[in-house]
């Protein structure tokens, strides 16, 4: 049963009813179990509130390293809303990625400050040794994702490299180089899951 | 002078405190085990010590060592900071193997460990502490006050300090007719960029007839080059958490909503803590400090997008939809989130008004110009000695600040030198370049935007004379043309194509008529677009063009960029007088294209030159010029 | 003596003009006759404020938008001064550097508006590069072409499809200069939640979105010796068709009609009105035997095409409620297919049904698959009223010199009550003509039911026929049906009977009629339609006596089984998208 299908935004809407989609009956899922038991998990805690798709979306990619489109589809379909504005909405902010990223995220800060102190040369060594580029950023064995980042408040330290989440400061292209290598040699000697 | 700070935040007594600062800065430079080589050798030096504030221990004179992480404290060149209380002392870049020297000879022996101390680079002197340190000495930390002292964790510890007496008084003891009137007359304007009067904005939400309002702190800090609003909340989440409570008893509202970047995972874990924390104390909740008042709090996370910061993009976003910017009117003021008065308040406003409550109007105008009170901070960043956050009033010139605060400009070898200045960014994407002739002009809202920049979030770039402001502007346009919401024709399209323009201009096809169509088509951005970003967008363009002519002609009639930085204007050669006939360029040129005998001037070939740039590297007399 | 109010006044470039209620200064402004352009205001939708071509200057405040501006008393504003006419040029500069120019054979060419703003504004010359690359077309609708690279972003369409629709099958996707219309995960049209409606295509202001053509393949029939083509006109064609050849919204022209559709070489031409009779009948059947029965009520309409994917997609609990009747398009190609072979003794497969629609779902309608037998449908093909104009074009008739021609007998033969299906109301009236002399038995008096009547999207009546109480619902626009079908669903009605059409004014305002962006020319045409009614002798559909001939001689009795067999159908519910897309998001590339 869809319904309330809550394209505009005048007036706080309310959770959807209880009994909503999942449920549905007479359609092909309809005896199907809730197919991404996690994502209606998620779903759930925000109470099926079409308002809170953005923090959705951030969970749901926390769990899954990307926004498929089959798990984009369900959202919106638990949510009563388009699947357009959900694929919209997940296209718009940087932070959502359509696309599987790769194991180790490379991100290169390309503030104001990084750039004065040429952050650019560093990228072009990284994405020339990773063979990646800003329409590609994920190597084919999806190891790197290398994306840059408009400040990540660490000026001071100016270029700045951050590999997950460890931040390295005063970057040249040798030094992210050999970063770089010791991410892939740790890799070689014991792959992370 | 010694900065506020220092005084206020010294314990009126002489406990013993490690303070260990952990910002962004001091975290990337290894603050985390430094910290923990602290505990463990406190611990086996066998003295006593804490981790825990506690407020009964604090006024106590044999209390045991106290043990704490700060917020940033600012001075994030110099990281991993290290205070020791009750002395003052700072010891900067500190590493693992200085902890055991540091708990031998200072815990233990009361002695200093020089070699840690900063050393003025003017003066050559060693700085034992804040007081002593031309950083520091200029700046009037207002905001910043606590952040970098206490422990951001601890609301028991904000408390001791004050904390939530004037969001008490607010809610308790004051109406908010008079809340507003206070603001307002303390000439608060916003800190996010606009510089509205905040006084005005709630005066206009309060006024409207609605039972349900909304407060929502912007925590969105998307300026590239800009964290003050991320160290407010990493140093002090609860001085923010006390500002919104202001303005929601203010306005009358009962929700109140941080939207806070996704980049800033620390400050999201920080003012989740610190809601809480207000929480359990009975601050937040059915019955604010007993009043029987309603007033709830909820930290949302942005998901990168920087025109989230326009007010009712932001609010868009916050429904769940796209961070598109709608036509104003109405305002947030009148229709906001859901469609109810809303108002909008940067983490930096938000936490001025917690002093001016607690301090009165006439108190906060002190500080600033009669038109701008108060104090403003910056991150102050580039090719400046100092980099880190700071603040100042307003009416403070760019000179103090970057030659005094920033401790003068750096080359491209990082040395110190009265020729190097060439430019300062201020406001990020949306403020402008200003040159030489204004490093005394006195910062405020209006004499910047009389010069065609604006305070913007804050951001202070400094840029030395190898800077190519071509390039600068360029790197601007690429930001916003990336970050437009692609709704409005003009911003969507005109912002990429002004970076087409550019980019004409960089590589060497540019014509007089770009650089008349260029100058055209800002101005229509500027004038035309729907919203904050696309109308301030242009700024860095404009500015450039105004203040540095000669060198976009340069690039257009003589096809040469003079600081060599686009690769394909660049036109190195090597200066006579200067060269003295090393032969170390000859030797390190891949493709030859150096020719001169020892000791004689050396002459490139612009044939063979590839314009790579390994001679100037090379050179140690800065003999080669133009790459 | 009364007391005289003084009126509010704005000044617009030195005129002083009274504000009365307009809920924007560019209301006001073209009110005062002066022609601002935009692309992205459309007084149907909200206010987006995006294209930025209403700019003017007010006194005191700089320059501003004016669909956004309340208008206030005393404003100084001013709409053509240097600065602002800069920024308009560049605007349009700036989309046309990115736009697909290829207007010769653009089918928007005769109604761009991008075209004749650039025209209006002086533009002649783009000095800004193309720096979008190329994107392929999405062919993946049987209904609609999306081309984007002609799509200037107005988002009238995104609006539409949400804010009137509540479809939300299209979305903006990407942002800055990436950003762009797409369906959900950019896959084609066809394959999400698009019902077909058109609208978007209606209200593009490029050619974006236009009506697929179906053109050519007609052309292909009419030429082909062994094919026997036969036409079938929809009401609402007659009162818009002469809008392609400079006459005025709602003057009916079906002699002209009828002519050029014979000189284009169509054998028979049959009027859709005849099988809007036929469905009377069987729908009228149906919900007094539901009525008696007290079940699946209220009954819901089925004749519009776009609203039947809705309910399929998200009423789908709903369903048996939709009546069984299928379109009077669907029916009379049945009827065609099943009845002219043996009159003309010839095969089924040699016989092509060609229907003139005001619509594009009708496209989709007449290819599901349930409606093709032997591997030849009931329906081949689908004109729009637009395409109907362009073949007269293409054939170089003189519409105004035609001579009126008649429809060819028995099957176009109708009476008002067929012709009413053209607009919102027009099914519920006719139904009621033919149940309140069944219910009572008695000769209505006067046939017009004006309670179903009227322009609102959402309209209640309450009708007695024959000592029976009936109350109806007249819905246009999906979303108001969304509104109602969901208080069905909750049972908070008490409802008998719900007529739903998809499109603004019902199809009189399809995505198949000539472009027009003024609720004005839905004014006239409706009346073109109520016309129609007023002219004919005849306006009840009991009284087509061809229509029961063909009951006595083909399809037994009202409701029977061979009329089960020829004009009901059944409905399927639909996922709205399905969860996995193809692996490579992208849209068809050939047609």
């Amino acid at each position: 049963m869809i319904s309330n299908l809550n394209l505009e935004t005048q007036g706080q809407p309310e959770a959807a009813p209880a009994s909503a989609p999942l449920s549905k009956p007479s359609t092909k899922n309809s005896l199907a179990p809730a197919p991404f038991p996690k994502v209606a998990l998620i779903i759930e805690r925000h109470g099926r509130k079409p308002a809170r798709l953005v923090p959705i979306l951030q969970e749901v990619q926390e769990e899954y390293r990307y926004l498929p489109p089959d798990i984009l589809s369900y959202v919106a379909r638990s949510l009563n809303i388009a699947p357009a504005r959900v694929f919209g909405v997940a296209t718009f902010y940087a932070h959502f990625a359509i696309k599987p990223k790769g194991k180790h995220l490379v991100r290169l800060c390309d503030g104001t400050a990084c750039h004065v102190k040429d952050s650019v040369p560093i990228l072009d060594a990284i994405r020339f040794r990773l063979g990646v580029t800003e329409a590609q950023p994920t190597t084919r064995d999806l190891l790197f994702t290398v994306e840059t980042v408009a400040c990540l408040g660490a000026c001071g330290l100016a270029p700045v490299l951050v590999v997950d989440d460890q931040v390295y400061g005063a970057m040249t292209p040798e030094k992210a180089l050999a970063v770089l290598e010791s991410v892939r040699e740790q890799e070689r000697k014991e792959p992370s899951p | 002078m010694i900065g506020p700070s220092t005084e206020s935040a010294l314990p009126a007594i002489g406990r013993r405190r490690v303070i260990v600062c952990a910002g962004t800065g001091c975290v990337a430079n290894g603050a985390y085990p430094v910290f923990q080589a602290f505990t463990d050798q406190i611990k086996a030096a066998g003295i006593a010590a804490t981790t825990e504030f506690k407020a009964e221990e604090s006024d106590q004179p044999g209390a045991p060592l106290r043990l704490n992480q700060s917020g940033c404290q600012g001075f994030c060149q110099m990281g991993p900071l290290v205070t020791i209380l009750p002395e003052g002392i700072l010891y900067t870049k500190v590493r693992l193997a200085d902890v055991p020297e540091i708990v031998a000879s200072t815990l233990v022996g009361h002695d200093i460990v020089k070699r840690l101390l900063y050393v003025d680079p003017g003066t050559k002197k060693p700085c034992q502490g804040v007081a002593e340190i031309p950083f520091y000495q200029r700046q009037q930390r207002f905001v910043l006050r606590e952040c970098g002292t206490i422990d951001p964790a601890s609301v028991e510890e904000y408390l001791t300090h004050g904390g939530y007496t004037a969001a008490r008084k607010a809610i308790t003891a004051m109406t908010p007719e008079g809340i507003c009137r206070e603001i307002l007359q303390s000439g608060l304007r916003g800190r996010g960029g606009g510089g509205f009067p905040t006084g005005r904005k709630w005066e206009a939400a309060r006024t409207q007839r609605s039972a349900k309002k909304y407060v929502i702190c912007n925590a969105d800090e998307g300026d590239p080059g800009a964290f003050m609003n991320r160290s407010v909340m990493e140093g002090n989440p609860h001085s923010v958490l006390e500002g919104l409570m202001i303005a929601a008893r203010a306005i009358g509202a009962d929700e109140t909503l941080i939207y806070v970047r996704t980049e800033y995972p620390l400050a999201v874990a920080r003012m989740k803590q610190a809601v809480k924390d207000a929480q359990r104390l009975g601050f937040l909740g059915t019955n604010a400090f007993g009043s029987g008042q309603t007033f709830t709090c909820e930290v949302l996370e942005g998901a990168g997008a920087f025109v989230c910061g326009e007010e009712t993009a932001m609010i868009a976003s916050i429904e769940g939809h796209r961070g598109m910017p709608r036509p104003k009117p109405p305002f947030p003021a009148q229709s906001g989130l859901w469609g109810k008065p809303t108002i909008i308040n940067n983490v930096e406003t938000l936490a001025h008004c917690v002093r001016i409550i607690n301090e009165g109007a006439e108190s906060f105008r002190k500080l600033g110009t009669a038109q701008s009170p108060g104090t403003k901070t910056f991150a102050l960043t580039g090719h400046v000695a100092n980099t880190g956050l700071i603040e100042v009033p307003f009416g403070t010139t760019l000179r103090e600040i970057v030659i005094q605060i920033g401790g003068g400009i750096t080359d491209r070898r990082g040395r110190i030198g009265p020729n190097n200045f060439k430019a300062v960014q201020i406001g990020g994407p949306s403020g402008g370049c200003l040159t030489a002739d204004h490093l005394d002009l006195p910062l405020d809202y209006d004499s910047l935007r009389s010069v065609g920049a604006m305070i913007g979030s804050g951001g202070l770039v400094a840029m030395n004379q190898k800077t190519c402001m071509v390039s600068i502007a360029r790197f601007f346009m690429d930001f916003t043309q990336r970050e437009s919401c692609g709704k409005c024709v003009l911003c969507r399209e005109g912002t990429r194509q002004m970076l087409t323009l550019l980019d004409d201009i960089i590589a060497g096809r540019a014509t007089g008529e770009t650089l008349v169509l260029l100058e055209k088509l800002a101005h229509a951005v500027q004038k035309g677009s729907l919203c904050g970003l696309g109308k301030s967008a242009p700024n860095p363009v404009l500015t450039t063009l105004r203040y540095f002519r000669a060198e976009y002609d340069a690039h257009v009639f003589h096809k040469c960029c003079p600081t060599g930085q686009c690769k394909a204007l660049a036109k190195p050669s090597i200066d006579a007088d200067k060269c003295k006939g090393c032969q170390a360029c000859q030797k390190k040129c891949p493709v030859g294209a150096i020719t001169g005998d020892r000791k004689q001037a050396h002459v490139i070939d612009p044939a063979k030159c590839t314009a790579c740039g390994t001679c100037a590297d090379t050179c140690k007399f800065d003999a080669v010029v133009g790459v | 003596m009364t007391t005289s109010v003084p009126t509010k006044t704005l000044n617009i470039d030195g005129l002083d003009v009274a504000i009365n209620g307009e809920r924007n200064l560019l209301e006001l402004i073209r009110k005062a006759d002066i022609e601002l352009p935009t692309f992205c205001y459309h007084s149907d939708l909200s206010v987006y404020g995006a294209c930025r071509l209403c700019l003017v200057e007010i006194e005191g405040r700089g320059i501003q938008s004016a669909c956004s501006t309340p208008p206030e008393a005393g404003l100084k504003v001013r709409t053509h001064t240097e600065e602002i006419r800069e920024i308009r040029k560049i605007s349009i500069e700036l989309l046309l550097a990115n736009h697909d120019q290829q207007c010769p054979t653009c089918l928007k060419s005769n109604s761009c508006q991008l075209k004749s703003v650039a025209r209006q504004l002086g533009v002649d010359r783009v000095r800004f590069k193309r720096v979008h690359e190329p994107e392929p077309l999405d062919y993946s609708s049987v209904a609609l072409i999306r081309d984007p690279n002609k799509c200037i972003l107005c988002g009238d369409c995104v609006r539409f499809c949400a804010e009137v629709q509540s479809v939300g099958a299209i979305d903006f996707a990407y942002r800055g200069h990436d950003a762009a219309v797409l369906p959900a995960f950019g896959q084609g049209l066809g394959d999400g939640e698009c019902i077909n409606c058109g609208q978007c295509a209606a209200v593009c202001t490029t050619g974006a979105l236009t009506p697929r053509p179906e053109i050519d393949e007609v052309w292909r029939a009419l030429n082909d010796p062994t094919k026997f083509v036969v036409a079938q006109v929809a009401p609402a064609v007659r009162v818009a068709l002469g809008e392609e050849f400079g006459l005025e919204p709602g003057v009916v022209t079906s002699g002209q009609m009828v002519a050029a559709l014979k000189r284009l070489g169509f054998e028979r031409v049959y009027d859709t009105s005849f099988a809007a009779d036929l469905t009377v009948l069987e729908e009228a059947n149906e919900f007094l035997r539901r009525k008696a029965k007290n079940e699946n009520l209220p009954q819901f309409t089925s004749c519009c095409p776009g609203w039947v994917k809705f309910a399929e997609q998200y009423f789908p609990d709903l369903l048996p409620q939709l009546s069984t009747c299928r379109s009077p398009q669907q029916m009379l190609g049945a009827l065609c297919k099943e009845l002219l072979p043996a009159e003309i003794n010839r095969e089924r497969k040699d016989i092509v049904v060609v229907s003139v629609m005001p619509c594009t779902a009708k496209k989709f309608e007449a290819k599901r698959p349930e409606f093709t037998h032997d591997g030849s449908p009931d329906v081949d093909h689908v004109l729009t009223t637009q395409e109907l104009a362009r073949m007269i074009i293409e054939a170089g008739l003189r519409y105004d010199k035609l001579k009126p021609e008649s429809y060819d007998m028995p099957m176009g033969f109708k009476t008002g009550a067929g012709v009413l299906f053209g607009n919102s109301g027009g099914v519920s009236e006719a139904v009621l003509r033919y149940a309140a002399e069944k219910v009572s038995g008695e000769t209505l008096r006067s046939p017009d039911f004006h309670a179903v009547r009227g322009e609102d999207g959402l309209r209640l009546a309450t009708v007695e026929i024959g000592g029976q109480v009936l109350k109806l619902a007249v819905v246009h626009g999906l979303k108001n049906a969304r509104t109602l079908a969901d208080k069905v669903r909750r049972g908070k009605t008490d409802l008998d009977l719900i007529e739903v059409m998809a499109c603004p004014g019902g199809c009189i305002g399809g995505a198949g009629q000539p472009v027009s962006r003024n609720a004005d020319v839905r004014r006239l045409r409706t009346r073109g339609i109520y016309d129609v009614d007023k002219n004919l002798d005849l306006h009840k559909s009991q009284e087509n006596h061809f229509v029961n001939e063909v009951y006595t001689r083909h399809l037994g009795e009202i409701g029977g089984k061979r009329a089960h067999k020829l004009l009901h159908t059944c409905y399927v519910p639909r996922f709205p998208v399905e969860a996995t897309p193809p692996a490579t998001p992208g849209v068809t590339t050939t047609p």
